[in-house]
């Protein structure tokens, strides 16, 4: 299964599950774009081109590049977008179920019931704990930069990754 | 005389500054269009745009007033000690899931029941993704699709017209209410060039409130939230304390020609309270207005508002066009809420459920209910009952003093809004600050229905128990000897007196010209230093003056 092989090629920071799920998502989205009206103006933009250009099985380098900001994964090689193309080509396989008049699932608990629970306080008393899972504690705060840092532009990070481990 | 005609001017425009923010204090019509001057601002206007106007509209995050967080048992406080109301799933460490709490779905139902919204019965979960330190898990939950509550409208009023007495009713749009998961707070150490974040606030429940842009410059919308205020509040929902973070409001605001289509928007951030919202959006409009003036474009970014300077500044943090990537939340099934005890699925347990119509049945009265009633029972004027509403306390205020004296209400209304609120607001304290109790002004009031003080001598007994906190009405009256006069033997006396001295003007009032009687009036009142009973004054003197002496 491609998901596997994706996390031995991408250093994904742990999440590799969710570049599946995302790319899962867009093509999901675009299914949605042709069929039901456009809900969400923002979400959608992003499948949008990606609508016109997967066709062809070329995934823009600037759309790489927004993915890669956007969840902070990184393909890396050639290797990497080469098997985010097959993730996609493997979701596409869903167009080949006709649906038309069924509801979209989008939570396999979606027949459960909501549990409600009771407005009592219950936990939140792990101060010590927590801090002790952070580098940097200054204070009883945790300790961050001064704000996000900006992702370096691609090039500079293919030259910072180049001698990394993974 | 001429001085008291200045008195009353002066104080007539010490009460018009004292009621209204200063940079509205020159309008007459809530206009946010070029051509009104504004004191404040030095910009020139030109008669080439001047029919841009501003159109706003806001996004408001109320905090849910409950115990413990959207998704997790940890306690909800104010001021408490740095990351110690925090849980593993407040932390967002792996393998912990959410489980909502059944207080802020009510609270979101009745706050939605209260803005005349339809309640989604079933509404879903979403996250919004997005880095930054104070939201640990990268994504926030809330309910983008499907939100708990749509398409309600929120009615609000504000006193405008001529001279601002009369009740301005509007209405704005509410586009939906989500539930949605608050973050934690950063708090920026540029000394160190580090932020340090505590997470206490992350996970709190909020409401958030989208209007649509259906209201055109500040005082609209200063007059929304605080009704929208007041309806939290009353509904317990929502504390509604802005300086405290309960209630954040961000504006969206641009200009266009009406009947153009709507310009390019800035979003204002870091507004603390009501006033300085209007003046946010004031200045912003007029900001834009300018730009578009002097061929520029507006950009679509983010906006602080620095209260210091009174204007926006462009924030630095925020990158272009964000790309939230929503996804529905796998963790969490759709939220179903039911109509009513019919439409039940048998044998379900009642903490698991939220039936619409028992909260429904359970809302409090609303604000604009009250105002209702206080016109009807006390027979007051609409301009009146909404100020009583509006000010923090002063409803309350005004019905502790009616229940103690015999003063008809519009009487008092009189004192209420123009002595207590006038002295108020010029030392910008509120309600529950006054030096004097609804039971001291009571006993003033109903001093001066007996006759034991004139209304100009009440006016002075109030400013002197403002001023020497705890000393009551009668105290003031004995140590200022501002008690009138009502002594038959001692006022007929001096009228006598007066009268004998003045044979031209008891000529007069003998040959028909009345008004003379006031001008012995005067002088009867001179002799006694204004202490004289007015009423029984002017009997005696036109006794005196009716033909045939003493």
């Amino acid at each position: 299964m491609s998901a596997f092989r994706l996390t031995g090629l991408c250093s994904c920071r742990g999440v590799s599950l969710k570049v599946i799920e995302s790319s899962c998502n867009l093509s999901r989205n675009r299914r949605g774009c042709l069929q039901r009206p456009l809900l969400n103006g923002t979400r959608l933009f992003s499948s949008h081109s990606l609508n016109s250009k997967v066709n062809l099985n070329i995934i823009p380098a600037d759309l790489v590049d927004k993915l890669e900001r956007l969840a902070l994964v990184d393909f890396r090689t050639k290797e990497g977008l080469a098997c985010l193309e097959k993730a996609i080509r493997f979701a596409d396989q869903l167009h080949l179920v006709d649906t038309s008049g069924v509801e979209p699932m989008d939570s396999v608990l979606e027949d459960r019931a909501l549990y409600l629970r009771n407005d009592t306080e219950t936990e939140g008393d792990s101060a010590e704990e927590l801090l002790k899972l952070a580098k940097n504690t200054v204070e009883e705060y945790f300790v961050a930069p001064p704000g996000n840092i900006p992702l370096p532009k691609r090039e500079e990070r293919t030259a910072m990754l180049k001698h990394s481990e993974f | 005389m001429a001085s008291c005609v200045a008195n009353e001017l002066l104080h007539k425009i010490k009460q018009l500054s004292i009621l209204l923010p200063i940079n509205v204090c020159l309008r007459r019509r809530c206009s946010t269009s070029s051509k009104q001057r504004d004191s404040q601002r030095h910009l020139t206007t030109k008669s080439s745009s001047e029919k841009l106007v501003g159109v706003v509209g806001l996004e408001i995050h109320a905090q849910i007033s409950s115990n413990s967080k959207l998704f997790s048992g940890s306690p909800v406080c104010f001021s408490a000690p740095p990351n110690s109301q925090v849980s593993f799933f407040d932390a967002s460490l792996p393998g912990t899931l959410p489980v909502l709490n059944r207080r802020c779905v009510e609270a979101a139902v009745m706050t939605g029941l209260a803005l005349n919204c339809t309640i989604n019965k079933k509404s879903l979960f979403d996250r919004k993704h997005y880095f930054y330190a104070d939201l640990p898990a990268g994504y926030q939950i809330t309910q983008q699709r499907r939100p708990v509550a749509v398409d309600g409208v929120l009615t609000y009023s504000f006193l405008g017209g001529k001279k601002r007495s009369q009740v301005v009713r509007k209405h704005v749009q509410i586009k939906q209410i989500q539930l949605e998961q608050d973050s934690g707070k950063s708090l920026h150490d540029d000394v160190h060039s580090q932020t340090l974040i505590d997470l206490n606030r992350a996970g709190v429940g909020l409401m958030e409130l989208v209007m649509e842009p259906d209201m055109s410059c500040g005082e609209e919308a200063a007059a929304a939230v605080r009704e929208l205020q007041l309806i939290l509040q009353a509904l317990g929902t929502c504390q509604g304390n802005m300086s405290e973070g309960q209630l954040r409001v961000d504006a969206n605001v641009s200009v266009h020609r009406p009947g153009e289509p709507l310009g390019v928007r800035t979003e204002v951030k870091n507004i603390n309270s009501i006033r300085y919202l209007a003046r946010a959006i004031d200045y912003e409009i007029q900001r834009q207005i300018g730009v578009m003036q002097r061929g520029g474009t507006v950009h679509n970014e983010t906006r602080a508002y620095d209260s210091k300077s009174g204007e926006t500044i462009p924030m630095r943090d925020k990158e272009g066009l964000q790309d939230y990537r929503f996804m529905p939340e796998p963790n969490l099934p759709p939220l179903i809420v039911f109509e009513d005890n019919a439409t039940l699925p048998p044998g379900v347990d009642s903490s698991q459920v939220v039936v619409v119509q028992k909260i429904k049945e359970g809302l409090p009265e609303l604000p604009s209910v009250k105002r209702e009633h206080l016109v009807q029972a006390y027979g007051i004027l609409p301009e009146h009952s909404f100020t009583l509403v509006n000010e923090e306390g002063l409803m309350e205020y005004f019905e502790e003093v009616m229940k103690a004296t015999r003063k008809e209400p519009r009487k008092v209304i009189g004192w209420v809004m123009n002595e207590l609120l006038g002295q108020l607001k010029q030392q910008d304290m509120s309600v529950s600050q006054s030096p004097i109790s609804p039971a001291a002004l009571a006993e003033l009031l109903e001093l001066q229905e007996t006759g034991r003080v004139s209304s100009s001598g009440a006016k002075q007994v109030f400013q002197v128990m403002w001023g020497s906190s705890g000393k009551t009405a009668e105290q003031v009256i004995q140590e200022q000897d501002l008690g009138l006069v009502s002594d038959a033997t001692q006022l007929h006396n001096i009228c006598q007196k007066v009268v004998d001295s003045h044979p031209t003007e008891v000529h007069a009032i003998r040959n028909g010209n009345a008004k003379v009687l006031n001008k012995l009036m005067g002088l009867v009142q001179r002799e006694l230093r204004g202490k004289a009973d007015p009423v029984l004054v002017m009997e005696i003197l036109k006794q005196k003056t009716r033909g045939g002496g003493c």
